[in-house]
């Protein structure tokens, strides 16, 4: 566990504290002994995981909970794959019948090329997941409408996308960043497309509540190092933003003073 | 052939023959897996830990063994 709270506050979801506003994934590592160190070195207090079919014939490595205990890191399934309500559901229901917890990163997408949710059945799902009593993260579009109705369907926090999965390309849209912060009362959380560290601490900037992450720290060439930054990355925005920032003008203002120059 | 004592069973989507009469739990094993680190879906249901000893696998049942893997 990470003392990073005492730094940039503790973030509250539902019943429970983190003392990390950083959340990462556990996906894509070259190895699992690189991605329980670099998950540390994150700071981080939950870790998202996926359900998927044993393999039966052990062509892969054996399951996450090998390697990742979950004493030690609080475990966030998630529905990643699932292009319909119907698929979300079951794959949330199978992740909280491991027995760990009843929270859930829901996750339904609706185009394979950008990996963009399908956001009317993201609200779907997530109406009947919330009636089963699941705390609900929804991964969701940057999209204002859609935030405010997954925070009306009881979701308990909302995590718009910065860029597409995977893509690395930042935050495309800090606007409605801000906006659906703004608006809605549950915290926010940027999922999706952080790229490196600075794009981690512009989502922090913007004045989310954390910031969740995963293949720019496992595809990195050092991934232990990438979290690191990754954690510095996330505090250090989320400073700026409590310290709030100067105003921008887009002309030239002595930091000395003009006064007292010789002749 | 296939052996009498034996049912057809489709696992993780393959078709497989097992020994008929075997709980959950033996099936989940005989796979050498930890049934604590496992969720057992049976014909779309899933069964709770404590079903496993109890439920027998039919002929004709499908299984789904999934567990946690690396994912964002």
């Amino acid at each position: 566990m990470s003392e990073d709270g005492a730094l940039t506050g503790h973030l509250r979801i539902a019943d429970q504290e983190f003392e990390s506003r950083l959340f990462v994934g556990t996906g894509k590592y070259p190895d699992n002994e690189t991605m329980v160190e670099a998950i540390r070195a994150s700071g981080t207090a939950m870790v998202t995981v996926a359900v998927r079919r044993v393999d039966l014939d052990r062509t892969q490595s054996e399951g996450i909970l090998f390697h990742l205990d979950p004493e030690e890191f609080f475990l966030l399934p998630n529905t990643a794959g699932c292009y319909t309500a119907e698929d979300a559901i079951r794959y949330a229901r199978l992740g909280r019948a491991a027995g760990f917890n009843e929270w859930l990163k829901l996750e339904v997408i609706g185009d394979e090329t950008t990996l963009v949710p399908d956001t009317q059945a993201t609200l779907e799902a997530a109406k009947t997941l919330v009636a089963e009593g699941f705390n609900v993260m929804a991964y969701t579009n940057d999209d204002l409408v859609t935030a405010l109705r997954l925070e009306d369907a009881g979701c308990v926090a909302v995590m718009p996308l910065a860029s597409p999965i995977g893509s690395g390309l930042g935050i495309v849209n800090p606007y409605f960043i801000r906006e659906i912060k703004r608006r809605c009362s549950v915290p926010i959380i940027v999922d999706a497309g952080v790229g490196t560290a600075s794009d981690a601490c512009v989502a922090m900037e913007q004045g989310v509540d954390g910031v969740l992450t995963n293949t720019a720290i496992a595809t990195a060439t050092d991934p232990v190092a990438m979290a690191h930054a990754m954690r510095l990355a996330t505090q250090s925005g989320r400073l700026a933003y409590l310290a709030g920032r100067m105003e921008a003008r887009e002309i030239g203002i002595p930091s000395s003073p003009t006064r007292g120059m010789l002749d | 052939m296939s052996d009498p004592g034996n049912i057809q069973v489709q696992v993780n989507g393959k078709e497989r023959e097992i020994q008929s009469g075997l709980s959950v739990h033996e099936l989940v094993e005989s796979f050498d897996l930890n049934p604590l680190l496992i969720v057992v879906e049976l014909n779309r249901e899933i069964l709770s830990r404590d079903q496993f000893k109890d439920v027998q696998v039919s002929d004709g049942d499908s299984v789904e063994l999934v567990h946690f893997v690396g994912g964002g």
